[in-house]
């Protein structure tokens, strides 16, 4: 029996006193009775990383917080997921909220956070209410707020808010994700300066995902070197994957870091619908980049093997697409969405976006040519690194990789027909190093 | 048309004012306020938040009009949301969208004569795993067919 650390199998696990009963709160105790540097380097060494996409060291990230500064501090959990294909820490907010709210205030004890904010996605109302619900009554039972205080014995207590989204995919970037606290539009921030020299209200801030916080009760409970050994070394714990699209069993699994890919998908997904072979697999959500079909055999579900295998791991939500996908078509709607959520600050992600979404609208209707594949990835290469924020890499990277690695599929769908390029009068005294592209028949 | 708060929901707003340091941050949960108070947001609606918040109603305006979930204009009694991105698409996620248009006869954006019901076409909303999916007002329904579909616009109809 694997072990499970973020959703155990326990019934009714989101009640605070089934919680309790289980040991819940028991590691907001013990952290209390340790420095916040002790928390910290014990984050640090049991090697958690990020689970919002960028898979960053969390305790590393912790120490970034200046210990003297007069400035109040403060913590953001992001819940904005709305990355396409994942859908894992909805999981959390309606199985175990009180370890996120535990996690929550043990991380904001470490970092001496002055209030902690929520921020869950404005169309998962279900699950605020369920956390909402399991806040009350942590607040009730005094885990939270002034009664910390008097519970605890010490003389640190905090306040956790919940703030609502309103249905803004970039609001979940971490500066994005500030400015929509902050009260405004959810545009990026040019970085640096980073969250803990000047976040929130101009503040120390560190943001993460609700599943990274959920890890952290265990941690400080069971110690930092039982979490080091789950999974790959360099990137251990469990992950909660996510798998849908074209398999029998879609969901979220928790399993240990590094799980095959193969496995994730036939043992536990149950495999494709009448045995279909697999034609493309995107491994952390619709911005990461795809994989063949014919090449996953081997390939391990962790930030360092997926890097390895040319992607990354995101937010480990796996879309699995059979031989009789049209990839054109899922590329295109891909392309929609990013065109769709590019906030417009920058000017290669709000034109770029739209222009690729041209071109593969193109494509999908039988209209397009050689020339527009190349030019696909012009476009794509032309906006990575030259964003304010990483979703000019959320956008550029599926077309990109996409066509490249599916070259035979993409050409297989346009024309034939190479667009010479024209004799630019001005320019052409100018001497340069590309010949005529060559003609084909 | 004249937009004020009601006294409960100015107690409301006192509340989520009081999770921060100053007051515009409150200002995505009061839209929302006035959004339920209202079923849309008018621009008296944008005017009042703005008094309540001291803020300029140009900045009310640009939330309003960056955020997808406040609707500028009045939606359905039933204000329905498919989901038509990847993990949905390969579903059927596009199929059932169809099918909504093509019974309701509205396109995206649109609402029905009898103001009863309202469609948008929306991005992921974290129900891949159960997709294809409809959310309907504030509600999840997933895992759906054609069928289904066509049995819960029935039963709404008569509520
Ligand atoms: C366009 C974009 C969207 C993002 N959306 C999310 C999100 O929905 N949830 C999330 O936790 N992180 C998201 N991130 C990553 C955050 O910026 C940030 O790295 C993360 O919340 C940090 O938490 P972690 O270190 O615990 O992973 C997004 C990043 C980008 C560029
Ligand atoms: S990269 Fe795109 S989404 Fe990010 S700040 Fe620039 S325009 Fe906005
Ligand atoms: S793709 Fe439809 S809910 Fe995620």
């Amino acid at each position: 029996m694997m072990e499970k650390i973020v959703l155990p199998d326990i019934k009714d696990l989101h009640l605070i006193d089934v919680y309790i009963q289980n040991g819940g709160y028991s590691a907001l105790k013990k952290a209390y009775t340790l420095t916040p540097d002790d928390i910290i380097d014990q984050v640090k060494k049991s090697g958690l990383r990020g689970r919002g996409g960028a898979a960053f060291s969390a305790g590393l990230k912790w120490s970034f917080m200046p210990k003297s500064t007069n400035k109040p501090k403060y913590l953001c959990i992001n819940g904005d997921e709305s990355e396409p294909g994942s859908f894992k820490d909805r999981q959390i907010l309606e199985f175990n909220p009180h370890q996120l709210i535990e996690g929550t205030l043990i991380e904001a004890y470490a970092i001496q956070a002055n209030a902690a904010y929520i921020y869950i996605r404005g169309e998962y109302h279900k699950w605020i209410k369920l956390l909402e619900k399991a806040l009350a009554d942590a607040y009730e039972y005094g885990f939270v707020g002034d009664k910390m205080k008097e519970k605890f014995g010490g003389s640190y207590s905090v306040n956790i808010y919940v703030h609502k989204g309103a249905g803004a995919y970039i609001c979940g970037e971490e500066s994005a994700l500030m400015n929509s606290i902050e009260g405004k539009r959810g545009y990026p921030r040019v970085k640096p300066p980073f969250p803990a020299q000047n976040g929130l209200w101009g503040c120390p801030t560190t943001i993460n995902n609700v599943e990274t916080v959920a890890n952290v009760p265990p941690i400080i409970n069971k110690g930092w070197e039982w979490f080091s050994k789950i999974g790959e070394p360099k990137h251990p714990g469990t992950i909660l994957y996510g798998l849908s699209g074209h398999i029998n069993k879609p969901g979220i699994y928790e399993l240990p870091s590094g799980t095959l890919l193969t496995d994730l998908i036939y043992n536990y997904g149950g495999g494709v619908p009448g045995d279909k072979k697999i034609l493309c697999i995107i491994p952390g959500g619709s911005s990461m980049p795809p994989l063949r079909g014919d090449k996953l055999e081997g390939i391990k579900m962790d930030a360092e093997s997926l890097k390895a295998a040319g992607t990354s791991i995101g937010t480990a939500g796996v879309i699995v697409m059979d031989e009789d996908t049209d990839l054109v078509k899922v590329l295109a709607r891909i392309a929609k969405f990013y065109y769709h959520e590019s906030c417009g600050q920058c000017t290669p992600c709000r034109e770029g976006t739209g222009w690729m979404l041209k071109l593969l609208n193109r494509i999908a209707k039988g209209e397009g040519s050689t020339h527009d594949l190349d030019l696909l990835i012009s476009v794509a290469s032309n906006i990575e690194g030259n964003t304010i924020c990483a979703l000019g890499e959320a956008a550029a990277w599926p077309v990109r990789f996409m066509i490249t690695r599916f070259r035979d599929y993409f050409e297989s769908r346009v024309s034939k027909e190479v667009i010479l390029p024209v004799a630019n009068k001005v320019h052409s005294m100018r001497h340069t190093e590309f010949p005529l592209a060559p003609i084909k028949d | 048309m004249e937009f004020t708060f009601t006294p409960e929901n100015l107690n409301r707003i006192n509340e989520v004012i009081s999770h921060y340091p100053e007051k515009r941050p409150a200002v995505m949960a009061v839209l929302y306020i006035a959004q339920e108070q209202n079923g849309w947001i008018s621009y008296d609606a944008m005017k009042e938040v703005a008094r309540v918040l001291e803020m300029t109603e140009e900045e009310i305006l640009g939330i309003v009009t960056f955020y997808t979930m406040y609707h500028e204009k009045p939606v359905g009694k039933f204000h329905l949301q498919v989901c038509t991105n990847v993990s949905c698409m390969l579903k059927g996620g596009y199929k059932i969208y169809d099918h909504v248009k093509e019974k309701l006869a509205i396109e995206n954006g649109g609402v029905t004569d009898d103001k009863l019901f309202s469609l948008e076409e929306v991005e992921c909303m974290g129900s891949c795993g159960t997709a294809p999916m409809i959310a309907i007002n504030e509600d999840y329904f997933e895992n759906l067919n054609i069928q289904q579909i066509d049995q819960i616009i029935e039963s709404l109809k008569n509520k």
